[in-house]
């Protein structure tokens, strides 16, 4: 992970660009809500809290894909990954350092967005939008779900990115792959799953065994022949060993 | 040795940026100071003054812990030029560097086990054979050479052998561990694999690319070890630049010192002098003599016939099969036969009384004036032929033994190849 940190900071912009985007989706929502009076109904606060609370959710789920679907096979274009399968190194740890490293600025950029935004409404917006911004339910499930939805949007990238044969196609795949669980965040988002501390709690759980279970997937499908000859194993692989 | 900053100057724009983690934790705590005044004094007229203080003390911090010169100016002025930092790193620091690296190696299961036994190897990619039924083994201690043309599957079979792809049939026992999925980790805990492509990372520094492969090896003592790993290769003076500001040649260096940090038992080398200058070259060679005489196992690919000629106590000619193994000169009187070639100032009138001397089997003219000698033993036929030619009364203007080298070799086995094709 440090030398994807080093990576990182040597190329600001690939940090840089990532935060851009979520910024700029925001201005709309945002003015959206400096302009709710405090007489406005409950309805109208929810639906435009609903919008903002779904870009929230939005940003761990794509930004983390293209970092994550370079991971793998940008360094096969590079010509980096070779020397590295060449060490002691089993996939299972290849792959944690490398979704650790796509997941801390990721999940950084997504609470420092999410913290501008708290502040942004408890000093700009009319006290009733307060009131359902930081409604703590909604509050716990934002800082619950967005590390979970990034790392569970990491490993689809990163699966992509082990047997992909292109970079731009695995980051154009990893984007859209992840996709499906817009729908998750958006019944969260507004409030179809009415959120609750309990339910945060265990949809959490349930979020955090789908992401192991996503590590040990995606483990299995790295394969050190087809990443090295761009041709598939003829025998079944084993973690850590002959691809084949 | 380069100065310890919080804070350097920006080489373009105004101010300071963090140098090390002192200087991100100043900025962190400043900017948290100021978010803090912000919420906490809101509506006072105090927060403006205090905003301003915690500003000029940053600032102040930055002056006190960073430089007035830039930051690449600063460190080009504190570390040495790349002769300064050569110059003070000869041949037998590099002996020391290697003795220091190669001390304490994880070695074969037992002093007299070949280092690497490979038995009736093939690997096919569909219709494809890259490697068809090749077996040799390698004695520990050995620089082992493999030749062969473009495609003739010398890559596939070090990949094979360093776990990256599996066999499609055959058996290896590499630095005594059987070449099977389930040990693979063990087996490249053994080796070292420089592979013809240097795979750096570009925006790394030669020290930060070592640090990493150091952390995947898991090594004990890892600055230490980067230290010999880079006087070895004598690289120390470049240890904080840029791999992308390296040249090739000095790429294909900091990857043969990422190849020693781990000192393993058998070290893979694929065409490790390929894009180097001769001076270069000759360095590289003088490491690998060393690393022989400490007991590493070297596995070369090379292209370069002197090299390996030089090199190698073994070689290997593989063209998809395995076509010859054994020691240079063994391979030279295998192939061919020992000869003598006589030249005379006028043709000998009767050439086969003057040969008919011991240790000559045959001979054949070469044009009016030569003779070509098939000779058993050239000690012996050399002296009987001079006296046999004295005693003619010839006028005898040289006579040479025709030494043959590895290229030699090389080309009548590949030449036999296209004609066997064809």
């Amino acid at each position: 992970m440090r030398k994807e940190v080093r990576e990182f900071r040597r190329n600001r912009f690939v940090i840089g660009t990532m935060a851009v985007l979520p910024f700029i989706f925001l201005i709309t929502p945002m003015i959206t809500i400096f302009k709710i009076p405090d007489s406005a109904s409950g309805p109208q606060v929810k639906s435009a809290v609903g919008v903002i609370s779904l870009l929230m959710l939005i940003i761990p789920i794509v930004i983390p894909p293209v970092i994550a679907a370079y991971s793998v096979v940008g360094e096969r274009d590079q010509g980096t990954l070779e020397p590295v399968l060449t060490t002691p190194v089993r996939a299972s740890e290849l792959l944690l350092g490398k979704a650790v490293a796509a997941f801390v600025p990721s999940v950084a950029i997504a609470y420092a967005i999410y913290l501008v935004v708290l502040i942004s409404v408890r000093f700009g917006a009319a006290h009733v939008v307060g009131t359902v911004v930081f409604h703590p339910p909604q509050l716990l499930a934002q800082l619950l779900f967005t590390p979970l939805l990034a790392l569970w949007s990491i490993w689809v990238g990163i699966g992509i990115s082990t047997r992909a044969s292109d970079v731009r196609v695995a980051q154009q795949l990893a984007t859209v792959a992840s996709l499906p669980l817009l729908g998750f965040t958006s019944l969260l988002s507004f409030q179809l799953i009415k959120p609750s501390v309990p339910l945060a709690i265990g949809l959490a759980l349930a979020l955090l065994v789908a992401d192991v279970i996503a590590w040990r997937l995606v483990s299995g499908l790295f394969d050190r022949e087809r990443l090295v000859t761009g041709k598939e194993a003829g025998t079944p692989r084993q973690d850590g060993g002959l691809a084949g | 040795m380069r100065s310890q900053q919080w804070f350097q100057r920006r080489r373009v724009g105004f101010g300071w940026r963090p140098a090390d983690w002192h200087g991100w934790v100043v900025t962190l705590l400043a900017v948290a100071a100021t978010i803090a005044v912000l919420v906490l004094l809101r509506g006072s007229s105090a927060r403006i003054p205090v905003m301003i203080l915690i500003v000029a003390a940053y600032v102040v911090v930055a002056l006190a812990t960073g430089g007035t010169r830039p930051a690449e100016e600063a460190r080009a002025a504190d570390e040495p030029t790349d002769s300064e930092a050569d110059s003070g790193v000869g041949v037998v620091q590099q002996r020391l560097a290697l003795r220091a690296l190669t001390y304490g190696r994880v070695s074969t299961s037992s002093p007299d086990e070949p280092a690497l036994v490979v038995e009736h190897l093939t690997k096919r990619f569909g219709e494809r054979v890259a490697v068809d039924d090749v077996s040799f083994s390698v004695a520990a201690g050995e620089v082992f050479g493999f030749l062969g043309p473009n495609g003739a599957g010398k890559t596939t079979t070090v990949r094979i052998l360093a776990t990256l792809i599996a066999p499609t049939s055959g058996t290896a026992r590499v630095a005594g561990v059987l070449l099977d999925p389930a040990n693979g980790v063990d087996i490249r805990r053994r080796i070292a694999v420089m592979t013809e492509n240097p795979g750096l990372y570009l925006r790394l520094t030669v020290a930060e690319n070592l640090e990493f492969f150091a952390g995947l090896y898991e090594l004990a003592q890892p600055q230490a070890r980067i230290g010999q790993a880079l006087a070895a290769v004598s690289l120390a003076g470049r240890a904080n630049d840029p791999c992308g500001s390296l040249s090739k040649g000095l790429r294909q260096r900091v990857a043969l010192a990422r190849a020693l940090l781990s000192d393993p038992a058998i070290l893979f080398l694929d065409e490790p002098t390929s894009g180097l200058d001769p001076v270069a070259s000759r360095e590289v060679h003088e490491l690998i003599d060393g690393l022989r005489d400490h007991g590493v196992t070297v596995f070369l690919t090379t292209h370069r016939l002197e090299e390996a000629e030089r090199l190698c106590d073994n070689v290997a000619i593989l063209n998809t099969s395995l076509r010859t193994i054994g020691r240079p000169d063994e391979l030279r009187d295998r192939l061919f036969t020992k000869t003598l070639v006589v030249r005379t100032l006028t043709p000998l009138a009767s050439p086969d009384a003057v040969f008919a001397v011991a240790g000559v089997d045959g001979w054949r003219a070469d044009d009016t004036t030569g003779y070509v000698l098939t000779v058993s033993d050239a000690r012996i036929a050399a002296p009987a032929v001079t006296r046999a030619l004295v005693a003619a009364g010839a006028d005898l203007l040289s006579l040479a033994e025709v030494q043959h080298s590895l290229e030699d070799v090389y080309l009548e086995l590949m030449d036999d190849d296209v004609e066997a094709g064809s």
